[in-house]
């Protein structure tokens, strides 16, 4: 068995092995191999291409720009996603712009260990893929499997572009698979996690996990839910979702973020814009609640959906 | 308490030849911003113009003191240093006309313009933000197992205050990186004097906190500008970690053609810090023998020609095209969202 953080390890692990230019760079993940332990071993099996940095994260991902520039492909790891707010303007103003001004591609790997975990409170439980996935320039990966986090991080790498490679730290240790994949869908692609024919919920990152036990609940009430996993936000696979909602004719995005915009806003306007006479219901989408994410596990357990709210609002969906 | 950051080194040798070299840069400069700040005026180049006068000795010097292989991340007013890098004249008057030939095509203007591929890496106007990146570059280079290269980038007093500028400097430190940042300490942040950016005495005493090496030098004066930047080049290229040099120097135009500059302190400008660098490099060439007024007046005369002729074919080429252009911000085809564009 191999969890979905120690897929995240063996794929750095192989893109060290197979690229001299591969490098990791982040706080805490040299000898001591990161907070989560997403480097373990990594800088004694590859020695001086894992290195520790100071706590600063714009100058992280600036150096990263740079040795891009120089033929590098870096591997970021941002110790949480909410940290990665202070390497911002490096992220949005510099790597996402630079292809476009210079024709020089910027292949760097962001690593955000995002969402949330009880207990952790409103600075290391962000979900930050929507504010990336504003930016033109950037490529967004929510991979929401053991099988995505390994074969997606390994495609980020080979990417020309700067990825934000959004995983998910809920999903890290209780997330398992028997063995790494072979192949993949390619990024860019969703993926029908579960087919159904009443409902298209659409979702990504840790809460795929959330609407798949809601589908299992509201199968035992014969209703037939398809949800669609994007894996990748940013590119957005609209053809996946519309041919779904062809399918289903009512529509339901759950996304870990915060509600104002974001990715289940993008999903509903575009279905609205592209798909309207495909629907028979209004569309509906569902997020965490518009506060800063709580510590007490009473109340982030409220904060954000879960099978039991997403249940819910698929039923009112389904009774349209 | 041990001086460690306060050497104003000054082997004052200069030769002839890298002086004078160095001249024609600052003046090739100076008629270059010239003449966008009158087609700016002239209501030609959309945006702004920046220049650089009365900082272009110190600039040039930077410039100068790289070579080929070298990286250099310039800011704002950089015209000399970056021709003396290898900047051609055409990429800054297309750039700032926004011919679909420069480097940036369009897409970009003014000061934000470079080739990273050769070393020039074009600035974005976040302050402090250029420094890491050389850093990375310099990584890259020792990744890879090649020594010898430097990377240099300026700022302005004011760019110091930004937590770009912190962390990129402990980081070069940490790295013991061949970097040399210059600071042009030009009196004013846009309007912002420096009582109002920062309160050491020296912002070079800076450089004992990071552990690295530091120098101040007058900005006004070629003459001791070239052998400065000549050492700290040398200095970083042999493994002796970052350099930072501090110039004192003032800023003798607005922030952008845009700006009349109106807060400037009349006593500064009358101060020794108010001293145009080219009018007393021009002194020195005199003084020294280097060159004759009539020699001058020629190099001038070149200058004007070439950037003449540069405006001119510049003019007649094409604007970027809306309907030709890509509006793809990717380099990798397969991965561009064909949704976005409906």
């Amino acid at each position: 068995m191999i969890t979905y953080l120690e897929a995240i390890r063996e794929a750095q692990a192989k893109a060290l092995a197979d690229n001299p230019h591969v490098y990791i760079y982040g706080q805490d993940v040299g000898a001591f191999g990161g907070a989560f332990k997403a480097t373990k071993n990594l800088a004694r099996e590859f020695p001086g291409r894992v290195l520790d940095a100071p706590i600063s994260e714009d100058a992280i991902i600036g150096s990263a720009i740079g040795a891009a520039i120089e033929g590098m492909r870096p591997i970021i790891e941002m110790q949480y996603a909410d940290f990665s707010t202070v390497g911002f303007n490096q992220v949005v103003n510099h790597a996402a712009t630079l292809f476009w001004r210079t024709e020089v591609p910027c292949p760097i790997t962001i690593r955000l260990p995002s969402g949330g975990t009880s207990g952790s409170g409103p600075f290391h439980s962000q979900s930050m893929e929507g504010l990336y996935a504003t930016y033109p320039g950037l490529i967004v990966m929510t991979p929401a499997t053991v099988e995505d986090a390994y074969s997606m991080l390994l495609e980020a790498v080979n990417i020309d572009d700067p990825v934000i490679f959004c995983e998910h730290k809920y999903l890290y240790y209780h997330l398992k698979a028997d063995c790494l994949p072979t192949e993949a869908l390619p990024v860019g692609k969703a993926r029908i996690a579960r087919t159904g024919r009443d409902v298209t919920v659409v979702t990504y990152s840790a809460m795929l996990h959330e609407c798949l036990a809601m589908a299992e609940e509201l199968a035992a009430e014969k209703y037939e839910v398809e949800v669609v996993d994007l894996r990748s936000i940013k590119p957005l696979d609209t053809d996946t979702i519309l041919a779904s909602v062809a399918r289903t004719g009512r529509l339901l995005v759950v996304g870990e973020a915060w509600p104002w915009g974001g990715v289940t806003a993008e999903v509903v306007a575009r279905v609205a814009a592209e798909g309207f006479a495909l629907l028979d219901a209004p569309p509906r989408r569902l997020n965490a609640k518009d506060t800063p994410i709580p510590y007490h596990p009473n109340l982030w357990g409220t904060h954000r959906p879960t099978a039991q709210t997403i249940a819910r609002a698929t039923r009112e969906l389904l009774r349209l | 308490m041990p001086d460690l950051a306060h050497r104003s080194a000054a082997p004052s040798v200069v030769s002839c030849e890298r002086f004078t070299e160095a001249y024609r840069w600052m003046l090739l400069a100076r008629v270059l911003e010239e003449t966008m700040a009158s087609l700016y005026r002239a209501g030609k180049i959309t945006g702004g113009v920046f220049v650089g006068k009365g900082q272009e000795a110190l600039s040039v010097s930077v410039g100068t003191a790289l070579k080929k292989g070298d990286f250099f991340a310039p800011l704002i007013r950089d015209q000399a240093g970056r021709l003396a890098f290898g900047e051609p004249v055409i990429d800054t008057v297309r750039t700032y006309l926004g011919s679909r030939l420069g480097p940036m095509r369009g897409r970009d203007g003014n000061v934000h313009r470079g080739r990273p591929r050769t070393g020039q890496f074009p600035m974005i106007s976040h302050l402090g933000a250029m420094i890491s990146v050389v850093c990375g570059a310099l990584m890259a280079r020792r990744f890879r197992g090649e020594t010898g290269a430097v990377g240099a980038t300026c700022l302005g007093e004011g760019g110091t205050s930004t937590g770009a500028f912190h962390e990129a400097m402990n980081l070069a430190a940490i790295e013991k990186l061949p970097l040399v940042m210059v600071v042009a300490n030009n009196q004013y942040a846009y309007s912002t004097p420096n009582d109002r950016q920062f309160a050491c005495e020296n912002l070079v005493d800076r450089a004992v906190g990071y552990g690295i090496a530091g120098y101040t030098v007058d900005g006004t004066d070629l003459k001791a500008c070239l052998p400065l930047l000549e050492k700290a080049v040398a200095s970083a290229r042999s493994g002796g970690g970052p350099q930072l040099i501090v110039a004192n120097l003032l800023r003798l135009a607005g922030h952008g053609e845009h700006d009349d500059a109106g807060y400037i302190d009349e006593a500064l400008k009358r101060s020794p810090l108010g001293v145009d660098c080219l009018v007393k490099a021009r002194e020195t060439l005199l003084e020294e023998g280097w060159a004759t007024p009539e020699t001058i007046e020629q190099w001038r005369a070149e200058a004007v020609r070439q950037v003449e002729e540069t405006v001119n074919t510049v003019q007649r080429e094409p604007a970027p095209d809306p309907n030709a252009e890509t509006w793809t911000a990717l380099s990798t085809d397969r991965l561009i969202d064909g949704h976005m564009a409906r």
